[in-house]
C-alpha cells in the first residue's frame, strides 16, 4: 500500500435562527419559552379549516436586518411557497417557507460564502411519551403547538469550512451577529439557534465535491465541532478501506461520540413545493432596505477591527472579545466603567486572560461575581502600580468567589503595592544580603541573576512587591 | 299572508321590515319552517336557536342561508364532507362576521359538493341536492344547496363559492342570479379553502338587486387575507336604463360543439335582447381559452392537494380509530374521510406538483393562466362585457354524469376561463328550455327548465357589470321560478 490518500473535508452549514418578535410568522399569537403547552396559539397557527396566513411586518424586517449584516442582497420580490409534507408537528400538512426567490442571498461573513438566507415557519414540538422517544415506536405522542409558527431564517451557506474547528468558530461570530442585531435570543439550549452541517471530503486537489452527509440538530457548538471532526473520521475512514460514502442523514450523539443513521437518500421526502397562494410576494422598498441598513448597529467583525486599531489589543484578543457575544458585551461594560483615558488593552488582557481563565471560555462573565465596574477598578490599581500583577490576581480571585470591591479586598488583604518605600528597600537590603553569589554575578554584568533577588523579595513581600521597582533599586544599590 | 312573505326579494324584505309591514322574527320564523320542511336536500343544518339579528342593522333582520363553506362560530361547518364529522369552528368567516354585523339573520347551512369539488351536488357526503324545477334533476354544484333553498323559497337569498363555476352555474341550471366578483374583492378568510387562487365568495339570489345587496356587505380589504383588496367604489343599487353605447364581445371562434341547441338559441335572443336594450355585439379573439379547463383542472387540484392536507384526524374533524402508527391513523382517516371526487383531485394535483413533473403539469398551467389573463386585459381593450352561456346544458338528470368525470368538468366550460382571469361575472336566467332540452319555451310551459347568460366585466368594475345585468333583466320576462309556485 502506498500512503493514504490525503482529503480535505468540505463542510456547509444550515442555521435555522427563531426571530424574537413579538408575535407569530403569520398570525398574532404571542411568543413564548416555556410557557403551559397550548396556551399560545390559535385557530391559524392550528391549521383550522379557512384560516389564512399574514405575514409578519417585523420578521420580514428582521429578516432584512439578517441579510444585511450577512452581507447579502434583499430581492426586491422575493415569494413564499409551499413545502408539503404529514408530521402532527405541522398543523396545516405544509410548512410555509421560501424556495426558488429567497429575501436574502449573495453574502459573506468573514471569509464563508451566504448561499442564502430565507423566512419560513417553525414547526410545533412533538413530545413522545414511551420507551423510543421516537415517534415511531412511542406509546403515544402529544404536540404542543406553542412553538408552531415561529418565524425562523435560515441561513444556508456555501461549502467553504474545512473542519470541526473553522466551523465553531464561524458559528461563534454569526451568532454573535445575530445576537448583536437584537433579531434573535440565539440561545441554542432553547433552540432559537439550530444547526445542521452538510459534509464531504474529496482528495486535496480534487475539484469536483465527494458525497455529503447531513449531521441533523446539534444542540451546542462543543458537540458540533466533536460530531463534524467525527464524521469528518468516519468518511476518511470509509475511503480509506476502499468503501463509498453514502448519502444520508445522521444524528451525533455526543455522550457516546457515535454517529446514527436517521435516513438514507431513497426515503428523501418530495416535498412538492409550490406558490402559497395565499400570501402576495414580500416587496421591502428600497427606503425601508436603506432604512434598516442605516440603523444597523456595529457587527462583531467590524467591532473586532476597532478593538484591534483603535484600542491597540492583539487581533486574537479583538475577535475572541467581539465574535463571543457575552464577553463582548462585558467587555464593552468594563470599557464604559473605566471612562475615558483608561488604558483598554490591559482591560482587554486582564478580561482575556485572567478572567477567562478563571470562569472559562463558555461562561456569560455577565453572570459571575466580578462586576463589571469592580473589573475596571481593578485594572485601573494595577495601572496605577497600587497593586502588583501578582497582587491583583489574588484580587480576582476573591472577586470571582464572592465579588466586591477592588479597593476594599487590597486593604484587607494588606495587597497594596510596597512601591518606592523604604520598607522595601530594607528587604532589598536583606535579599541581596541572602544572595551573595547573585550579587556577583549581576556585579560581572549577568542581570538574569536579579531573578533570585526578586524571588526573595517577593516570598518576603508576599508579591505585593513591584518586580520593576525592586530592579530599579537592585540597580542603584549596586551602582549597576 | 304567506304568499306575500315568500314574494319579496330580500331588498324589498328589508323595505318591508324597516316600514314596519313586516316583523324580522315572522318572516325568520316562515323561513326557518320552510327550510326545516325543505323537500330537495338543501340544508346539512337549520338553525335551531331561533338567533335573529338584533335590530337596527342594514339588512334589518333579513334571513340568509349560508354555504357550508364558511365557518361559523358554533355551528357545526362540514364543507359536506366526513372528514370534518363534530367540527365546530370558534370563528367567524368573514363573510360570515359582515353579515353578522350588517344585521343579517342566519337560517341554516346549505349543502354544497364535497370541499366544493362538482357541477352537480352529488358529491356531498350527505346526499345529492335536487332541482326544485324537476326533482329528477341536478342543482348544479357546487353550490347547489345554496340555489336549491334560493329557488325553492326556503331562503330569500344565499352566499355561494365559485373556483371555476360554483356560483354561476349553480345560479343557471336553477334559474337564479349569481354573481362571482373579481378575485379579491371578497375576503376568503374562513371560507374552507377549495384552491385558494380562484375561490371567491358571491351571492345567490332572485335578482340582480339582491346580489348588488350582498355584494355591499361582503365585500371589502381584510386584514386576515393577504389576497383580499375589496372594490374601489361603494357597490349601489343598479338602476341603469339601457346598455347605450356598451360594447359586449362574444368570443370567437366559440366551440358551439358541446352545447345544447337550446342553449344556443336562448343565447342568441340574448345578444338581440341586449341590441334592442340599446348595446353592440362584437366579437373578438379569446385565443387561449380553450385551454382554460386543462389548466384549471390542474392548478386547482394541486392547491387542493395542499389545501386538505390539514384534515389529517389530528387535531379536528373525525379520526379513524385505528390500532397502528401514525402513518395508519392518517391513511384510515383520509380513506374514510374523503369522498371519491375529492381523492381523485387530491392524486391529480399531488402528481402534478410531483418531482419531475411539476414544470410540465403545474409550470405550465400557470403560463396558460398568465395567457389568459392577457386575452381578457386585450379583450377589455375593445368590449365592456365578454358574454357567454353560462353552462354548456339546462340542469341534467341526477346520476347522468356520475360515472364520467371528463363529462362532468366540461360544465365548467364556460365559466372556467372567466376565473382563471380572475375577472368578475355574473349569471342571470336568460330563458326557459322545454323539459328534454328541445327547444326554447314560453313562460309557464309544464317542466319548463331555466338558461342562464353569463356577463363578465374587467377586474373590479361590479358596479358595471349590476347595471348591465339589471338593464337585462328587466328585458327579459322571467320573473318566476318554483319560489311562485306556491308549493
Ligand atoms: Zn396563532
Amino acid at each position: 500500500m502506498s500512503d493514504a490518500t490525503q482529503y480535505e473535508p468540505v463542510i456547509g452549514l444550515e442555521i435555522h435562527i427563531q426571530l424574537a418578535t413579538n408575535t407569530k410568522m403569520f398570525c398574532g399569537c404571542r411568543l413564548e419559552f416555556g410557557a403551559e403547552p397550548n396556551t399560545l396559539t390559535c385557530p391559524v397557527c392550528l391549521g383550522h379549516p379557512g384560516t389564512l396566513p399574514v405575514p409578519n411586518e417585523q420578521a420580514v424586517k428582521f429578516a432584512i436586518a439578517t441579510g444585511l449584516a450577512l452581507g447579502c442582497s434583499i430581492a426586491p420580490r422575493s415569494m413564499f411557497h409551499r413545502k408539503n409534507y404529514f408530521y402532527p408537528d405541522l398543523p396545516k400538512g405544509y410548512q410555509i417557507s421560501q424556495f426558488d426567490i429567497p429575501i436574502c442571498a449573495n453574502g459573506e461573513l468573514s471569509g464563508v460564502r451566504i448561499h442564502r438566507a430565507h423566512m419560513e415557519e417553525d414547526a410545533a414540538k412533538n413530545i413522545h411519551v414511551g420507551e423510543s422517544g421516537r415517534i415511531h415506536g412511542a406509546g403515544r405522542t402529544v404536540v404542543d403547538y406553542n412553538r408552531g409558527g415561529t418565524p425562523l431564517v435560515e441561513i444556508v451557506t456555501e461549502p467553504d469550512i474545512h473542519s470541526g474547528a473553522q466551523a465553531r468558530e464561524w458559528l461563534q461570530l454569526l451568532r454573535a451577529t445575530i445576537k448583536r442585531l437584537g433579531v434573535s435570543d440565539v440561545n441554542m439550549e432553547e433552540g432559537s439557534l439550530r444547526c445542521d452541517a452538510n459534509i464531504s471530503i474529496r482528495p486535496v486537489g480534487q475539484k469536483e465535491l465527494g458525497v455529503k452527509s447531513e449531521l441533523k440538530n446539534m444542540n451546542s457548538f462543543r458537540f458540533i465541532e466533536r460530531g463534524i471532526d467525527a464524521e469528518i473520521a468516519r468518511q476518511t475512514a470509509l475511503l480509506n478501506a476502499g468503501e463509498k460514502v453514502e448519502q444520508e442523514t445522521l444524528h451525533f450523539d455526543p455522550s457516546s461520540g457515535s454517529l446514527t443513521s436517521l435516513r438514507s437518500k431513497e426515503e428523501a421526502h418530495d416535498y412538492r413545493y409550490f406558490p402559497e397562494p395565499d400570501l402576495v410576494p414580500v416587496a421591502p422598498s428600497s427606503e425601508l432596505i436603506d432604512e434598516i441598513r442605516a440603523s444597523l448597529p456595529e457587527l462583531p467583525l467590524q467591532k473586532a477591527e476597532r478593538y484591534e486599531n483603535d484600542l491597540g489589543i492583539s487581533a486574537e484578543t479583538s475577535k475572541f472579545l467581539a465574535f463571543n457575544a457575552e464577553m463582548g458585551a462585558y467587555f464593552e461594560a468594563v470599557l464604559a466603567a473605566a471612562g475615558d483615558g483608561a488604558d483598554n488593552k490591559r482591560i482587554g488582557d486582564w478580561v482575556v486572560g485572567e478572567l477567562v481563565a478563571r470562569i472559562g471560555a463558555d461562561a456569560d462573565p455577565a453572570e459571575s461575581k466580578v462586576e463589571p465596574a469592580a473589573m475596571a477598578r481593578l485594572v485601573s490599581l494595577v495601572g496605577e502600580k497600587a497593586v502588583t500583577n501578582a497582587g491583583a490576581k489574588t484580587v480576582l480571585d476573591k472577586l470571582v468567589e464572592s465579588g466586591g470591591d477592588p479597593d476594599a479586598i487590597v486593604e484587607a488583604e494588606g495587597l497594596a503595592a510596597m512601591g518606592d518605600s523604604d520598607e522595601l528597600a530594607g528587604i532589598v537590603d536583606a535579599a541581596l544580603e541572602a544572595n551573595p553569589k547573585a550579587v556577583e554575578d549581576m556585579k560581572s554584568g549577568n542581570m538574569k541573576a536579579i531573578g533570585a533577588v526578586i524571588g526573595f523579595v517577593m516570598k518576603q513581600t508576599q508579591g505585593r512587591a513591584d518586580g520593576g521597582e525592586v530592579t530599579k533599586i537592585v540597580r542603584e544599590k549596586l551602582g549597576l | 299572508m304567506s304568499q306575500d312573505l315568500l314574494k319579496l326579494s330580500a331588498a324589498q324584505a328589508v323595505s318591508a321590515i324597516q316600514a314596519g309591514d313586516v316583523s324580522a322574527s315572522e318572516l325568520y320564523d316562515f323561513y326557518r319552517r320552510r327550510a326545516s320542511a325543505d323537500e330537495f336536500n338543501s340544508y346539512l343544518s337549520v338553525d335551531s336557536d331561533s338567533t335573529i339579528a338584533p335590530a337596527g342593522g342594514e339588512l334589518a333582520g333579513v334571513p340568509i342561508a349560508i354555504k357550508d363553506l364558511f365557518c361559523m362560530e358554533g355551528v357545526e361547518t362540514r364543507a359536506a364532507s366526513k372528514i370534518l364529522n363534530g367540527y365546530v369552528p370558534p370563528y367567524d368567516s368573514t363573510v360570515v362576521a359582515k353579515l353578522r354585523a350588517a344585521g343579517a339573520s342566519f337560517i341554516g347551512k346549505t349543502n354544497m359538493d364535497e370541499f366544493a369539488m362538482g357541477s352537480s351536488n352529488e358529491n356531498s357526503a350527505f346526499g345529492a341536492v335536487r332541482n326544485p324545477w324537476d326533482p329528477t334533476r341536478v342543482p348544479g354544484g357546487s353550490s347547489g344547496g345554496s340555489a336549491a333553498a334560493v329557488a325553492a323559497g326556503t331562503a330569500p337569498w344565499a352566499t355561494g363559492t365559485d373556483t371555476g363555476g360554483s356560483i354561476r352555474q349553480p345560479a343557471a341550471l336553477c334559474g337564479l342570479v349569481g354573481l362571482k366578483p373579481t378575485y379579491g374583492a371578497v375576503s376568503r378568510f374562513g371560507m374552507i379553502a377549495f384552491a385558494s387562487s380562484l375561490d371567491q365568495a358571491g351571492p345567490i339570489t332572485r335578482d340582480v338587486a339582491d346580489a348588488a345587496l350582498m355584494l355591499k356587505h361582503i365585500h371589502g380589504k381584510d386584514a386576515s387575507d393577504s389576497t383580499s383588496i375589496g372594490l374601489p367604489e361603494d357597490v349601489v343599487a343598479p338602476s341603469a336604463e339601457n346598455l347605450n353605447g356598451l360594447k359586449f364581445g362574444i368570443p370567437a371562434p366559440l366551440d358551439w360543439g358541446g352545447v345544447q341547441t337550446v342553449v344556443k338559441a336562448v343565447f342568441d335572443a340574448s345578444c338581440k335582447r341586449i341590441e334592442a336594450a340599446g348595446g353592440e355585439i362584437v366579437e373578438l379573439p379569446l385565443p387561449h381559452a380553450d385551454y382554460a379547463l386543462s389548466a384549471y383542472y390542474i392548478i386547482a387540484p394541486a392547491e387542493a392537494s395542499a389545501n386538505l392536507a390539514r384534515m389529517d384526524g389530528v387535531r379536528f374533524g373525525q379520526r379513524a380509530d385505528v390500532s397502528g402508527g401514525l402513518t395508519e391513523m392518517y391513511e384510515t382517516t383520509r380513506g374514510e374521510g374523503f369522498g371519491p371526487e375529492v381523492k381523485r383531485r387530491i392524486m391529480l394535483g399531488t402528481y402534478a406538483l410531483s418531482s419531475g413533473y411539476y414544470d410540465a403539469y403545474y409550470g405550465q398551467a400557470q403560463k396558460v393562466r398568465t395567457k389568459i389573463v392577457e386575452d381578457f386585459k386585450a379583450a377589455y381593450e375593445t368590449c365592456d362585457f365578454i358574454i357567454t352561456p353560462t353552462s354548456p346544458s339546462v340542469a341534467f338528470g341526477l346520476g347522468e354524469k356520475t360515472d364520467d368525470p371528463l363529462q362532468m368538468y366540461l360544465s365548467d366550460y364556460f365559466t372556467v376561463p372567466i376565473s382563471l382571469a380572475g375577472v368578475p361575472a355574473i349569471s342571470l336566467p336568460a330563458g326557459l328550455a322545454t323539459s328534454d332540452g328541445s327547444a326554447v319555451a314560453e313562460p309557464g310551459t309544464e317542466g319548463a327548465l331555466p338558461v342562464g347568460l353569463q356577463i363578465a366585466a374587467p377586474h373590479f368594475a361590479e358596479n358595471k357589470l349590476l347595471d348591465a345585468a339589471h338593464v337585462f333583466e328587466r328585458e327579459t320576462d322571467f320573473a318566476d321560478g318554483p319560489w311562485t309556485w306556491g308549493s
